[in-house]
């Protein structure tokens, strides 16, 4: 999007919700709400059927663990110590516009968020996979169960802190006649060193 | 009075119709569905966390594999996400080629959502002939990239390298004779943009034959229409996008209304639907494939005029070429450093969309300035319509199911992840 139309959106943003957003940031053509989530549900509904506004599709929900995101940008501002998030990625088909909202979800040990299917739909199976990967409960949800994940699975993959090899692996067991469960014996490894740079690395010419 | 109950039944996920590994439970009242449960996650291979310990380049070989049957499109939302991320210009001819590629990847998953349909509904012969029409496309993928499938072609910055001069030849063999293989051999004689142009010139006649199997076909007909409705207002809260909005006649493209690459310089029309049943959305994929033929074309035009570099030559993304890698020192250690350590990107986040032959595919990226990206999240436009199966097949008969399925052109490759 242009960015006359982002400030056009940002300006109807703040008229239709107030202090009810807690952060409006802008880069790389993308406008980016915060909002606490106790004013989650409200601030979906006036996204969902304000006029000006208008974001009818809802195109994803993602969950984002922060534990172990070191540098301070505008991705992780205003998190103060949480460890999850939820991303919306909304989009308004009569307006033609995008928006992000970031959801940084209290208490780090049960993380726990209200739904939003009932104003959009399209999120109950967005929200499953959240709640499967990261463990991050959406109070409201009519039918919150693992989707991705195995049968009897334990435990989130996609936290930070669970390893890329999991905990258990399985095999068919000849003698018992079924598939077993044991723990993994293969060492995870680490090919290629995880490095940060500095801010402005790469962009400019080399 | 008897006591009747509805019964549980399992579809799949070893069902022929399934499209893969779907997995049903289904209550049943006699033949119609009361409700409809997907179990998905058979083919979950956590791309997403293996992505985060990967470097860049490393992942976007598994974006091929995610929805395996339109490969170079998935690359496309990736590679353009990290792009975004570095700010990179990418040269015009990369792009007009992305475009093409694109396009030509839009065909060949539309061919194989086709005969899957009308196999699924009980139409053997499509299939046969969309699979002949597939392998062409398949040989074009195989002469740019080495691979019949999973190209891995395109680059953050660009393409892997610019179109061959020439289009590998068969050879005679037990099967076919000398004279049979010439015959094969005679639209491989030019560059691969001969071949592509002799393809679309063919194309829209295959098109026609197909409709003359299936568009006013009874059976196909009385299969189709009315089945899975769904109003515009339902399709946009359900998360639709691509030929499943469309079908339900709503304008929205992206390659229209949010342009990327070359797709405001190319003139091709947006076919939409009326009634929003699986008729409809039949025809728009159908349109589809005519008007992706005319993009095609336009860009073999402009392909053929404009020699270039096909890769951005900020060398700190893309590779320097091989001889001046053996040359130059400061090159050696840009290549080094590629591919030992692989780029970084800047902190930040970024979503990017594309339009997918299935609807809208999204990369969201939020990177910590590290050289692999601290999360990716894949926006599966057949996540979302998959969830809406319930709501499509209630109340239809189970072989509407198949029909329904078979809309909503399924690969689990991007569902699962």
């Amino acid at each position: 999007m242009t960015n006359s139309r982002l400030d056009k959106l940002a300006a109807d943003l703040q008229q239709a919700l107030g202090d009810q957003l807690a952060d409006v940031s802008q880069a790389l053509g993308e406008l980016t709400i915060r909002v606490r989530p106790d004013d989650l549900l409200g601030v979906a509904q006036t996204l969902q059927s304000h006029p000006d506004l208008s974001f009818e599709t809802l195109i994803d929900l993602c969950g984002v663990d922060f534990s172990e995101y070191t540098t301070d940008t505008y991705a992780g501002r205003g998190r103060e110590g949480r460890r999850f998030a939820v991303v919306y990625h909304l989009l308004s088909v009569t307006h033609n516009y995008r928006l992000r909202m970031r959801v940084f979800v209290e208490d780090n040990e049960l993380p726990m968020v209200d739904s939003v299917v009932n104003i959009w739909p399209s999120v109950n199976w967005f929200e499953r996979e959240a709640f499967d990967l990261y463990g991050i409960v959406f109070s409201g949800h009519p039918d919150l169960r693992r989707i991705l994940t195995d049968y009897g699975f334990i435990g989130n993959p996609f936290r930070k802190d669970f390893p890329l090899s999991g905990h258990v692996e399985m095999s068919y067991d000849p003698d018992q006649k079924r598939v077993v469960y044991q723990p993994v014996t293969i060492e995870p490894r680490e090919i290629t060193p995880y490095v940060i740079r500095e801010e402005q690395y790469g962009r400019d010419e080399g | 009075m008897a006591e009747i109950r509805n019964y549980t039944m399992n579809f799949g996920p070893q069902h022929p119709a399934a499209h893969g590994v779907l997995r049903l439970v289904m209550e049943l009242d006699g033949e119609v569905i009361r409700r409809a449960d997907p179990h998905i996650g058979l083919l979950h291979r956590a791309t997403e966390k293996l992505a985060e310990n990967k470097t860049y380049v490393q992942s976007v070989p598994y974006m091929d594999r995610l929805d395996y049957v339109s490969m170079m499109v998935n690359e496309h939302a990736y590679v353009m996400a990290i792009e975004k991320l570095l700010q990179v210009d990418v040269p015009l001819r990369a792009q007009y080629i992305r475009v093409m590629f694109d396009e030509i990847t839009r065909i060949l998953n539309h061919l194989l959502w086709l005969g899957c349909h009308a196999l699924d509904v009980g139409a053997m012969t499509v299939f046969l002939y969309t699979f002949r029409d597939r392998e062409d496309l398949m040989d074009c993928y195989e002469a740019v990239s080495g691979a019949r499938m999973h190209a891995a072609y395109y680059r953050p910055g660009g393409v892997y390298r610019d179109l061959p001069d020439s289009m590998p030849h068969y050879q005679p063999s037990s099967i076919h004779n000398e004279k049979s293989t010439r015959q094969r051999n005679e639209n491989r004689q030019g560059s691969l943009l001969d071949f592509i142009e002799d393809f679309t010139n063919r194309f829209p006649k295959y098109v026609d034959e197909y409709e003359t199997l299936l568009t006013d076909n009874r059976i196909w007909k009385q299969r189709l229409v009315d089945i899975g409705v769904v109003s515009p207002e339902r399709a946009k809260a359900l998360g639709f996008t691509g030929p499943m909005l469309r079908g339900s006649g709503v304008e929205w493209d992206l390659r229209k209304k949010q342009p990327y690459e070359v797709y405001d310089r190319v003139e091709f029309d947006i076919p939409v639907g009326v009634n929003g049943d699986c008729y409809d959305r039949y025809l728009v994929r159908m349109e589809e494939m005519r008007q992706a033929n005319r993009i095609i074309k336009q860009c073999v035009d402009w392909l053929r005029n404009n020699p270039g570099s096909v890769i951005t030559d900020n060398h700190k993304i893309a590779p320097p070429s091989r001889l001046s890698m053996k040359q130059n020192m400061e090159e050696m250690i840009h290549h080094f450093k590629l591919f030992t350590e692989g780029m970084h990107v800047p902190r930040g986040e970024a979503y990017v969309g594309v339009e997918h032959p299935k609807g809208e595919f999204g990369i969201y990226i939020i990177s910590d300035g590290a050289n692999k990206p601290y999360r990716l999240k894949i926006r599966a436009p057949g996540f979302a319509h998959l969830a809406a199966l319930d709501e499509m097949t209630r109340g239809h008969m189970i072989a509407d199911l198949v029909a329904v399925i078979g809309t909503q052109d399924i690969v689990f490759g991007e569902i699962d992840r």
